[in-house]
């Protein structure tokens, strides 16, 4: 139990739906309090990796430790006492349609924790601040925005105070304000409760901000981490695409096409 | 072998079967277990009585209403228009009522549990129960299967009082029976020995409405049409049940 216990251990992990090969091969250690950012094409398997580490995905093969427990070991008791101390954001949300936004924070608490329902408000009413929602209390995930959504379902994953988060894209939709809002709140996480993370993300400021190391998937399996900076500077022209600006896009010139540009001749006559 | 000699709908109708079948030995094993939630319960015990006591109380009159209209012509030129409630009394308690009102109740009921809990399959808020260690088949099946199987008997209970009530009003155009002698030849005709199997069929209606709908949106699959199909395959399967459990009913009935 030193300063680099690994907290996630993933070994060979192997999962295929049907006949198609989703991971084929993927390896990483994260120690404890080290958030890793993994990127990686629109469906090639990210949330799927998310998901096989919290147990809602069985895998063909490999391991997934957490915290020194081999996930698809465990039985359905040991799994539910593990998943107490894992935190999960929904890519989408996933909130309780039927149950207001007090509703849905307080659900977790009141089943799993003795608090006082005194304490729960005063919990209830924190993580709201952390994400900026204070006055949303009382509405109903119907009445949201998606963005808002998506800050609710991350607040009603900290409430349980998790030792190990996985946020899967966390920031997506979100405007520039919040994106950093978001990852500062990931980055205080870790900071004040030594929080381990894998961030799920497209969103190269939330990257910038949050990661520790940055890994990449691609064909099943993840690329060698490296920090943000490494990555940005990395021989391997598929991981940099991920770091190139907007601007150097190579399809930009589609979007400054000029309609001056129109071949006059044509229209002549 | 059995998967090569076995067309595929057999297969699927067996698997079906089997998922059904473990669904329900995992109910029993986890009744008894706390946390026990009753609030939800309460809330389903009220929306499931709720919403369906307007649809199951018109039809039960007018089942009612039109076996005795129909029971009058054969009957009043025999001059046994004082058996018609009885027979009507028969018919509705033990047969018609249970029967028509757990179809009602398959349809209105199941479909609705089918489509509630696919469609939170489908925006993983299942899922999101799961992760965060409380046990959605706890909170959701357990409460919603405990109170389809109290609440469907006691619908049909008042649905069969309202049929009973929609034959007197019929009987009443051509005699001019009194309410109290009605209900004194209905319930002369009825020994509370013929009355168990009915009764406890009722219990299995609803249990098993309640267990087909969740099974169905709890093992609904990804994307939105998956929350029609639960709900549609709810209402079959639990509809073909109800009128399965009705004829064993009268087989186990008919041997005492
Ligand atoms: N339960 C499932 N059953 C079958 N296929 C699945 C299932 N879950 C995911 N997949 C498939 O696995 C692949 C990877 O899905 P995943 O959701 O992990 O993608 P992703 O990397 O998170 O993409 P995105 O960035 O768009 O969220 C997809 O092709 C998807 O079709
Ligand atoms: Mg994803």
């Amino acid at each position: 139990m030193s300063e680099t216990e690994t907290v996630i251990d993933l070994e060979h992990l192997k999962k295929s739906f049907g006949k198609s090969e989703i991971l084929t091969d993927i390896n990483l250690k994260i120690n404890r309090g080290e958030t890793v950012v993994t990127l990686g094409k629109s469906g090639t398997g990210k949330s799927v990796t998310l998901k096989c580490i919290v147990g809602l995905i069985k895998p063909d093969s490999g391991k997934v430790k957490v915290l020194g427990k081999n996930i698809p070991d465990l039985s359905y008791e040991e799994l539910q006492y593990m998943r107490k101390k894992i935190g999960f954001v929904f890519q989408s949300g996933a909130l309780y349609d039927s149950m207001s936004v007090r509703q849905n924070l307080e659900f977790p608490l009141m089943r799993n924790t003795d608090l006082s329902a005194g304490d729960i408000n005063k919990k209830v009413e924190e993580v709201l601040n952390d994400v900026g929602l204070s006055k949303a209390i009382d509405k109903m995930p119907a009445e949201l925005s998606g963005g808002m959504r998506k800050r609710i379902g991350v607040a009603r994953t900290i409430i349980m105070n998790p030792e190990v988060m996985l946020w899967d894209e966390p920031t997506t939709g979100l405007d520039p304000e919040t994106t950093r809002d978001i990852s500062h709140l990931i980055v205080r996480m870790q900071r004040k409760y030594k929080v381990t993370s894998i961030v799920v993300t497209h969103d190269m400021i939330c990257a910038k901000i949050v990661s520790d190391k940055i890994v990449v998937l691609k064909d099943g399996a993840y690329s060698e981490p490296g920090t943000y900076d490494e990555l940005e500077n990395s021989k391997d022209e598929f991981v940099r695409s991920f770091f190139e600006e907007v601007e150097n896009d190579e399809n930009a010139e589609l979007t400054n096409y000029q309609p001056s540009s129109i071949d006059k001749k044509k229209y002549r006559n | 072998m059995l998967k090569d000699i076995l067309p595929t709908s057999v297969q699927n109708m067996l698997l079906e079967t089997w998922g059904l079948w473990n669904f329900a030995l995992r109910f029993f094993r986890e009744v008894f277990k706390p946390p026990y939630n009753l609030n939800e319960l309460t809330k389903q015990f009220f929306q499931i009585g709720n919403k369906s006591l307007g649809l199951v109380g018109i039809t039960g009159f007018i089942i009612g209403f039109v076996l005795a209209l129909q029971a009058i012509p054969t009957l009043q030129p025999f001059g046994a228009t004082s058996l018609i409630p009885s027979m009507i009394g028969l018919s509705i308690i033990l047969e018609i009522g249970p029967v028509i009102s757990g179809l009602i109740c398959a349809g209105k009921i199941g479909s609705s549990i089918g489509a509630e809990l696919g469609s939170m399959k489908v925006t993983e808020q299942i899922d999101a129960m799961e992760v965060s260690a409380c046990n959605p088949f706890n909170y959701l099946v357990i409460s919603r299967v405990i109170a389809t199987t109290f609440m469907i008997p006691l619908l049909i209970i008042y649905a069969d009082t309202i049929a009973l009530l929609g034959g007197f009003i019929a009987l009443n155009f051509v005699s001019d029976v009194s309410i109290g002698l009605y209900f004194r030849s209905v319930f002369e005709a009825i020994s509370i020995s013929t009355l168990i199997a009915p009764v406890v069929k009722t219990f299995f209606f609803g249990f098993t409405i309640g267990l087909v709908g969740c099974y169905k949106g709890y093992n609904a699959d990804k994307g939105t049409e998956s929350v029609g199909i639960a709900a549609n395959t709810s209402v079959v399967i639990s509809s073909l049940m109800v009128i399965i459990w009705d004829m064993l009913a009268v087989q186990i009935s008919n041997l005492f």
